[in-house]
C-alpha cells in the first residue's frame, strides 16, 4: 500500500515536472532556427521568431506542438504553406513562377558580361584601325611618342 | 547601329518602369490563399448563441455559403458590418460568422450592439480554426461552394464593389450550378 502511494507520488512529481519544465535547449533552438526562416504575416517583413503580433505567437504555439509531437523541419514548413502559401518561406522554394526570382541575377550577370564584351571588343577594333602600328614591334614607344606629339604640337 | 545605342537602354528603362508600376499596384498585404480551389478545412466548434450546441463544416454540405471571420475587437469588421447586416436581410446565402480569437461574451455583445448578420456564429477561442483557414488579417470572407471547395477569399472588409463584383455573381454561378 505504501509502496504504491509513493509510486503514485513519484509519478504525479514525474508528471509535474514534464509539465513545468519546457527547458530543451535543444528543441529551443531548433526552434529558433525554424522560426527565423518563417515570416509573419502580420508584420510582413518580420520572422515568426522576432514578431510580437498575437498570431505570430499562435504560429509559435502551433509550430512548437508539431515539433514536439515528432514533426521535421520540412513537415512544419508544409504544414505552414499548405494554409498561407510560399509568403511565409523567407526562402522561397524554385517553381516555374519563381524562375526569374532565382535565374534573374544570373541573366543580368549574363547581360552585364555581354555588354561589357561587346564594348572591350568595339574599343579594341577602333584603337586597331587608329594606329595599326601599335600591334607590331614595341607598343610602348608607339604611345609615348603619340603623347609628346600631342603634348608639344603647337596649337 | 547608333540608335541602338539609345533604343537599348530606354527599352531597359521602359521594362523596369512597368515592373514598377505593377508593383506599386500590387497590395503586399494581400497574401493569394493557396486554398483556392481547395477543400475547405473541417472544423467542429461551439456556437456563440447556443453554448453546448456544436457546428461543423460539414453541417453545410451541399450548400453555397460564406465564412466570415470577425471579432469584437477587430476595427475594421465595422465597416463591413453595415453590408453583411443587408446581405442578411436580402437572405441570398447563409453567412457563417467565425468569431476568431474572442471572448465568447464581447462576441455576444457586440452582435446585440451592431446587430447579427449570421445564420450562426461559432467560437474560435484559440484561433487554430482560423489558422487551419489561412486567416492573417481579420475580417476575412470565404465563398465556399456546394462541394464544400473554397472558390475566393476577401482579406479585409468586405466592399460594396466586391459584393456587387465578385462575391454575389459567384455565390449565384455556384448555387445555379
Amino acid at each position: 500500500m505504501i509502496v504504491r502511494r509513493l509510486l503514485m507520488a513519484a509519478l504525479a512529481c514525474a508528471a509535474f515536472a514534464a509539465e513545468a519544465q519546457p527547458a530543451d535547449p535543444a528543441l529551443d533552438a531548433r526552434l529558433r532556427k525554424l522560426e527565423s526562416e518563417l515570416r509573419c504575416l502580420v508584420c510582413q517583413n518580420q520572422t515568426l521568431a522576432d514578431s510580437d503580433a498575437t498570431l505570430a505567437g499562435d504560429l509559435r504555439r502551433e509550430v512548437r506542438a508539431l515539433a514536439v509531437a515528432g514533426k521535421s523541419d520540412a513537415e512544419i514548413k508544409d504544414y505552414l504553406v499548405a494554409r498561407y502559401g510560399d509568403f511565409v518561406l523567407y526562402n522561397p522554394p524554385v517553381k516555374s513562377v519563381t524562375w526569374l526570382l532565382w535565374f534573374g541575377p544570373l541573366l543580368l550577370l549574363l547581360a552585364g558580361g555581354g555588354i561589357w564584351l561587346l564594348l572591350i571588343r568595339g574599343r579594341r577594333s577602333r584603337q586597331d584601325t587608329d594606329a595599326p602600328a601599335a600591334a607590331a614591334g614595341a607598343p610602348e614607344d608607339d604611345v609615348i611618342a603619340r603623347a609628346k606629339a600631342a603634348l608639344y604640337e603647337e596649337p | 547601329m547608333k540608335a541602338l545605342r539609345y533604343l537599348v537602354p530606354l527599352a531597359v528603362f521602359t521594362v523596369l518602369l512597368v515592373f514598377l508600376w505593377v508593383g506599386l499596384s500590387l497590395d503586399p498585404r494581400e497574401v493569394p490563399s493557396p486554398l483556392i480551389g481547395k477543400p475547405a478545412p473541417a472544423f467542429d466548434l461551439e456556437q456563440l448563441h447556443a453554448p453546448g450546441k456544436r457546428f461543423a463544416t460539414a453541417d453545410l454540405k451541399g450548400q453555397v455559403w460564406l465564412l466570415n471571420v470577425w471579432a469584437s475587437w477587430c476595427v475594421s469588421c465595422r465597416t463591413e458590418h453595415p453590408l453583411l447586416m443587408q446581405l442578411a436581410k436580402a437572405n441570398v446565402v447563409p453567412v457563417v460568422g467565425l468569431d476568431y480569437k474572442d471572448k465568447p461574451a464581447d462576441g455576444r455583445e457586440w452582435l446585440t450592439q451592431n446587430g447579427n448578420p449570421y445564420s450562426l456564429s461559432v467560437i474560435d477561442q484559440d484561433g487554430r480554426a482560423g489558422i487551419d483557414w489561412g486567416v492573417y488579417g481579420v475580417p476575412e470572407t470565404f465563398v465556399v461552394d456546394k462541394q464544400g471547395i473554397i472558390r475566393f477569399k476577401q482579406i479585409g472588409p468586405v466592399s460594396v464593389e466586391s459584393l456587387e463584383q465578385k462575391i454575389l455573381p459567384l455565390v449565384r454561378a455556384l448555387q445555379k450550378s
